[in-house]
């Protein structure tokens, strides 16, 4: 009697899902090899996705989907979307690494991701080893960004997250050490890839392989702390607070409207449209408002700390972005919060007295 | 809750996402849908357009099913059914 052939146990891994096109090939090439994936997308609060495009009426044509969950479903994974905007804070606030061109802390960001994903798979191993997630799976690829993606962050970053030779990236491992899947021969090494630098001609050319051609590809990478505007947004904040701190509120309210600030003590939130008008609807109790009565307007969100004063003088401003920006007087109606409304008319301020430096 | 041919309906629990904006409602879903089982039903209320794409991608990619979607003005109700695991 023969004994029966053991089947090699299926091996497991994580995915950290961005919704770009690099997670989304590095995930195809070890499916290839037979590896179940399940994919994990952290939301941070500073997430592109989703947001902004509910909110603006511009972007409306734009498909409004999760690009997450749409590479999920390319692949045919299960995907774990998980909410890390609380314990993210300590990441944007106090980065070990620094920061990149913006108040973007990417080395500590991917190393914090990295981390949570080894977690699961520690959790996970405590039900026994042949549970959960035997390794990790990025999309990361040497040289391909000027902070995160270096030669000598790569190690780093496995160190770091207590992942070590746990993390996998199939896109670049050619470059790099062998990890444990592929030293254990869960992978076969020589599939794995040698893409480096920032040319995506390579990636570009495996996605027309598996016939993937509608993946997302956005310009600025897929978080608001690589941007400019955004970033000085969240450093003025930090400076009117006399504080680095946010609240989950504050950082969604950067994303959107004119935000205006005429005095350390205040300053204007405008919306430019319906979208962000009817968003800004939800803030009203949270602070002063100013509105124009005799002509269409947008809502203006006052945060801080003004006083009546300068809440009329505010509304001299808001009313320069309304209808009646060329009128003699606007009507007004101040809702202060806590206190009795005030309804007063105004004269629009002139566009040239609105000083450059006001804009944030 | 009984049908109307006196059988026990299966558990029904709602959830109200609106005002958030995605990927919350979808974070919510999974967290309230991971509390299920089988065959309970979730009724979820929502208010970003973005769900309309997103709730029923999530399902779909985690084996569940909606059953109805209905839009009025700038709301969304959708009826989802737990899978199995």
């Amino acid at each position: 009697m023969t004994e029966p052939k053991q089947t090699p146990m299926q091996r497991k891994a994580v995915a950290l899902i961005s919704g770009g096109l690099d997670s989304l090939l590095a995930v195809k090439v070890v499916q290839e090899q037979g590896i179940h994936v399940e994919g994990i997308n952290f939301y941070t609060g500073f997430c592109v996705e989703g947001h902004t495009h509910a909110i603006r009426k511009k972007d409306k044509k734009k498909q409004k989907r999760n690009n997450a969950l749409w590479c999920a479903e390319q692949l045919g994974i299960k995907l774990h979307i998980i909410d890390i905007s609380e314990e993210y804070k300590d990441v944007v606030l106090n980065p070990k690494h620094g920061y990149g061109a913006n108040l973007n802390p990417c080395l500590d960001c991917k190393i914090f991701m990295v981390s949570q994903a080894q977690l699961m798979l520690n959790k996970a191993r405590e039900f026994g080893e042949d549970k959960g997630f035997d390794f990790i799976i990025t999309g990361e690829v040497i040289g391909q960004r000027p902070k995160s993606q270096r030669k000598e962050t790569m190690p780093l970053i496995a160190r770091e997250s207590q992942a070590e030779d746990r993390l996998l990236r199939p896109l670049c491992a050619q470059h790099l050490p062998p990890t444990l899947p592929e030293r254990e021969g869960w992978i076969d090494r020589t599939k794995l890839l040698d893409f480096e630098g920032r040319n995506r001609k390579p990636q570009m050319a495996l996605a027309k392989h598996y016939g993937f051609d509608d993946y997302s590809q956005p310009a600025g990478g897929c978080c608001f702390l690589t941007d400019e505007s955004y970033s000085k947004k969240l450093a003025d904040l930090w400076q009117a607070q006399g504080r680095r701190d946010y609240e989950l509120d504050d950082i969604m309210l950067l994303k959107i409207g004119r935000h205006i600030r005429p005095a350390p003590n205040y300053k204007l939130i405008i919306s430019r449209e319906e979208g962000e008008n009817n968003f800004m609807e939800g803030y009203r109790k949270q602070f002063h408002t100013i509105r124009t009565l005799s002509h269409p307007g947008p809502l203006t969100l006052v945060d801080g700390a003004p006083t009546t004063e300068d809440l009329q003088y505010a509304a001299t401003i808001a009313a320069r972005f309304s209808q009646g920006r060329d009128a003699e007087t606007v009507e007004v109606q101040i809702d202060r919060k806590g206190e009795p409304s005030i309804v007063t008319k105004i004269t629009p301020m002139a566009p040239q007295d609105i000083p450059k430096s006001w804009y944030i | 809750m009984t049908t109307e041919n006196g059988k026990i309906d299966k558990s029904q629990q709602q959830l109200d996402v609106r005002k958030l904006l995605c990927p919350m409602p979808v974070i919510k879903t999974q967290n309230a849908v991971n509390e299920m089982s089988p065959g309970d039903q979730l009724i979820i209320i929502a208010s970003d357009p973005g769900t309309l794409e997103d709730i029923p991608t999530w399902s779909r990619i985690n084996g569940h099913k909606i059953l109805n979607i209905e839009e009025i003005d700038r709301e969304i109700t959708f009826l989802l059914e737990v899978g199995e695991e």
